[in-house]
């Protein structure tokens, strides 16, 4: 379980998070919407602890995130991040990119961390481009090798930080569909995103961010269909035409 | 006949063929050295602060802005006067050397710069560690993309050996310096030597200019 407790986060004077509380229960989907600037892929960077908070607190799976005890390299290691920019590895073939980190950071042995990795390229259908460098493949196909690569750490969670947001319109669909997959497999995810309908159709709660704090938080009918708060009903009637 | 000079002939393939060994020597130890002090030097820069940076900065512009065959001559002569005297090879090692790193370090700070914050970040969302994401990421994508600069470099620093000669090191140029004056034929061995160097490098830059054209990195 994830829990976020009146965060505060600011970069110099800009005040991004302006006390954030979330809970996300084991095998839930959340979306977090919101206009551009308003904290929700801040708020990822904090629960991974990329970015460091001013206030609150932050437990994942009861683990205080920023204490100064926590080792956060091993922390890392049960949250799987993908980020808008894919970041493949370009000096290693898809398989080794996927190999790396079981191998490097879990100590498997390489036979063992090729075999987790080729078990999930096949997951997301790159079981065709082990051996090719991830710099020759399209970049929905490069998503989808940072998401098997994220998966080969067999985390709890995975955060979403706007994964299709580079993508030509033609490949958004494949990284989606990844997505799916893994809502159906019972990953624990929170997605920010820019897909209404997406975020819809998976999401067991919707999060609508404004300025830094939670506008308003629900279920995807509740935020989606009947938003209470007028910032959410302007943003989505901005987004959904 | 008898003369003061003696014509270049086939005995004299031994001695060019040292002239020739010491100059890849000296030029492999140099570039060795230089490489790897300029990866560290190179990576230095990058992580250090700017007061560190500039500090750095300076003392690689100075090896880099004095003639190499000045630095060679000071180094050698000071550190005979302050009682160490060392060999031709060592002293012209250590000179070349720095030379070499000082052009090497920039090279590969290049490389890692070009490695962005968000690969590191995706390395570190990975479990990696700050030294992992450093040795398994940051160096291998750092050194590869610069193979090119490297190589130039790397021709340059064996064209750049024959100033060790001034010192007294026997490498090809002196070698040949010294048949000049038994034989006369300055031309028939200079032009030896010339070419020499024109094999050694030619097909190395086609080789750089191929690679560059096949990176994908």
């Amino acid at each position: 379980m994830i829990k976020i407790k009146g965060v505060y986060k600011s970069f110099g004077d800009l005040e991004v998070l302006k006390g954030i509380d979330l809970e996300v229960n084991r095998g839930e989907v959340i979306s977090v919407i919101g206009g551009s600037g308003s904290g929700k892929s801040t708020l990822l960077y904090c629960i991974n602890a990329i970015e460091k908070i001013q206030k609150g607190k932050i437990f994942v799976d009861d683990v205080d995130v920023h204490a100064k005890e926590t080792n956060q390299d091993k922390l890392r290691q049960k949250l799987g991040m993908v980020f808008q920019q894919w970041n493949s590895f370009p000096h290693l073939t898809v398989l080794e990119n996927a190999a790396l980190a079981p191998q490097i950071v879990l100590k498997m042995s390489r036979d063992e961390a090729m075999e987790v990795a080729q078990k999930e390229l096949k997951h997301v259908g790159l079981e065709d481009k082990f051996d090719v460098y991830p710099t020759r493949m399209s970049g929905g196909q490069q998503q989808r090798l940072a998401i098997a690569r994220a998966l080969a750490m067999k985390p709890n969670y995975m955060l979403f930080d706007e994964v299709t947001s580079a993508l030509d319109p033609e490949l958004v669909g494949e990284v989606l569909d990844t997505l799916r997959l893994l809502r159906d497999d019972g990953m624990t995810m929170i997605t920010v995103t820019h897909e209404i309908s997406f975020a819809r159709e998976v999401s067991d709660k919707v999060a609508f961010f404004h300025e830094g704090v939670i506008e308003e938080l629900g279920t995807p009918e509740q935020v989606l269909e009947n938003p209470q708060q007028e910032r959410t009903q302007q943003f989505l009637s901005k987004v959904l035409h | 006949m008898n003369s003061l000079f003696t014509p270049l002939s086939w005995n004299d393939t031994g001695f060019i063929l040292t002239g020739i060994l010491n100059t890849i020597y000296i030029s492999v130890v140099a570039i060795s050295i230089g490489t790897f002090l300029g990866v560290i030097v190179g990576f230095a820069r990058v992580e250090s602060n700017k007061y560190t940076n500039m500090l750095i900065g300076s003392f690689l512009d100075i090896l880099r802005s004095v003639p190499l065959i000045i630095q060679l001559i000071l180094f050698t002569t000071y550190i005979g006067v302050m009682g160490y005297p060392l060999n031709p090879f060592i002293a012209g090692s250590i000179v070349l050397s720095l030379y070499t790193m000082a052009f090497m370090s920039e090279v590969f700070r290049g490389g890692f710069e070009s490695v962005h914050q968000s690969m590191r970040t995706a390395s570190r969302s990975l479990g990696l560690t700050y030294w992992q994401t450093v040795r398994y990421i940051r160096l291998p994508i750092g050194i590869k993309v610069v193979f090119p600069s490297w190589l130039g470099v790397a021709l340059s620093v064996i064209k750049d050996s024959a100033l060790v000669s001034v010192i007294g090191y026997m490498e090809l140029l002196r070698t040949s310096e010294q048949l000049i004056s038994r034989t006369q034929q300055p031309l028939e061995i200079l032009i030896g030597v010339g070419i020499f160097y024109f094999i050694i490098s030619y097909p190395l830059s086609l080789y750089g200019k191929y690679v560059e054209r096949q990176m994908t990195v």
